[in-house]
């Protein structure tokens, strides 16, 4: 059983205070929804479990995960920026973070989000909405434990929505841990919803 | 290994679509070496007197140029976010970078460069140990160029304060850059501490531009 806890969490940017006191506990198999207004930190919380930031108090574990590795290196991060290289092809793009990632399954990549036809293209030529599906391919690209979405659905079709949503579905069926920050209310049954306070 | 194989492929890959690397850098390096003399006037003994030196400090300047995107793109656009959360440690992510840089930019300009020396009447038995002594110190100079760029990730027009940071540690590779390129005794000594000065910044500058990174990230 792997299990998610943040404890106490505060973080600051800047000198403000973004949140305090935040805690939650996740299991495998649930999804997280954030929620909150603009500024109220749902980017930094996401950033904070991935490891990328650093708390001001409290503590996040993971437990049953693999010991030998940071909680950032079992998770994806999804967030604005896409990481995604203009001059490659959709392929290559994919490749790259296959391979460096330690491995990854292009078929099973191109088939999430049904980008088998734009595999040759350029990723300079691609719309917002397409490199938006390319970033999030990764997801199905490398199997990880835990997903953190930063508002995973701008951009998307309604079509490329309903095969997010599958995707998260079967990720957390298959015993997987999710944090999502959105607006939208995805066409799931969130496990719990943490609404982050009010900006200042 | 494999891993940070596919981080160096895709990098070079990237410099030979986007160009800008060694072309701009070689472009740059020749256009120095053809405004000296003029500058200079015609004085073929003076010329080859100070061929050496000028020839290096070009070198150290064209590889500056394109320092400080290393890091930039990838920053910019939420790979490195990635890369910091990949198995691989961002030390050696740092040191793939940076032996990118070395392969698009500093080691092409370290091989044509002493062909430009007869520009400026480069005594035809220096060329030798002058290419060798580049080759070996521009690897040198593509690892503190990493450094640099590290530092200035988030900072937008950090061209110049990479610069700034990296030529004072550049000095050394100068000094004894040039005192390999003279055919003289002082050729194997003079070598021996460039390779050392390679070796310790191939341990030094992953450490410390992985905390830059990491400070930058946080």
């Amino acid at each position: 059983m792997v299990q998610l806890q943040a404890d106490s969490l505060a973080c600051q940017r800047g000198g403000r205070t973004v949140f305090t006191d935040v805690k939650f506990t996740l299991s495998s198999g649930q999804l997280l929804e954030l929620r909150g207004p603009n500024g109220a930190g749902k980017s930094s919380l996401l950033r904070l479990i991935a490891g990328l930031g650093e708390a001001v108090s409290g503590q996040i574990t993971l437990t049953g995960g693999n010991g030998d590795l940071s909680i950032g290196q079992q998770a994806h991060y999804a967030a604005h920026q896409e990481a995604i290289k203009a001059p490659l092809t959709v392929a290559e793009n994919l490749k790259f973070w296959g391979d460096f990632l330690g491995g990854g399954d292009m078929a099973a990549a191109l088939a999430a989000f049904d980008l088998k036809a734009l595999a040759d293209y350029p990723a300079a030529l691609l719309s917002a909405g397409q490199k938006r599906r390319l970033s999030l391919a990764r997801l199905a690209l490398v199997p990880r434990l835990l997903w953190l979405l930063d508002e995973p659905t701008v951009g998307l079709d309604a079509n490329s929505l309903d095969r997010l949503t599958r995707l998260l579905r079967g990720h957390l069926s298959s015993g997987g841990l999710a944090v999502v920050a959105t607006h939208a209310p995805l066409d799931l049954i969130a496990d719990a919803t943490l609404v982050l306070g009010t900006a200042r | 290994m494999k891993l940070i194989w596919a981080l160096i492929r895709r990098d070079l890959t990237l410099a030979t679509r986007q160009g800008g690397g060694a072309g701009t850098a070689i472009g740059f390096f020749v256009t120095v070496i053809v405004l000296l003399p003029l500058g200079l006037g015609p004085d073929q003994a003076l010329l080859q007197r100070i061929a050496p030196g000028a020839l290096w400090i070009a070198l150290l300047l064209s590889v500056l140029l394109s320092a400080e995107r290393i890091f930039q793109a990838d920053y910019e656009d939420g790979s490195l976010d990635a890369m910091a959360l990949g198995v691989v440690p961002l030390e050696l992510v740092v040191l793939a970078k940076a032996m990118a840089h070395w392969l698009t930019t500093s080691l092409p300009l370290a091989v044509v460069a002493p062909l430009f020396g007869f520009l400026i009447n480069l005594d035809p038995q220096d060329i030798l140990p002058l290419w060798l002594a580049m080759i070996l110190g521009s690897i040198f100079l593509s690892l503190l160029a990493a450094l640099g760029a590290a530092i200035t990730v988030a900072l937008r027009r950090g061209g110049l304060l990479v610069s700034l940071l990296i030529l004072p540690f550049y000095v050394p590779c100068l000094i004894f850059g040039v005192a390999a390129s003279r055919a003289s005794e002082l050729v194997q000594p003079s070598l021996l501490i460039l390779t050392a000065l390679v070796l310790a910044s191939f341990v030094l500058v992953p450490v410390a531009a992985a905390a830059a990174l990491r400070a930058y990230l946080k």
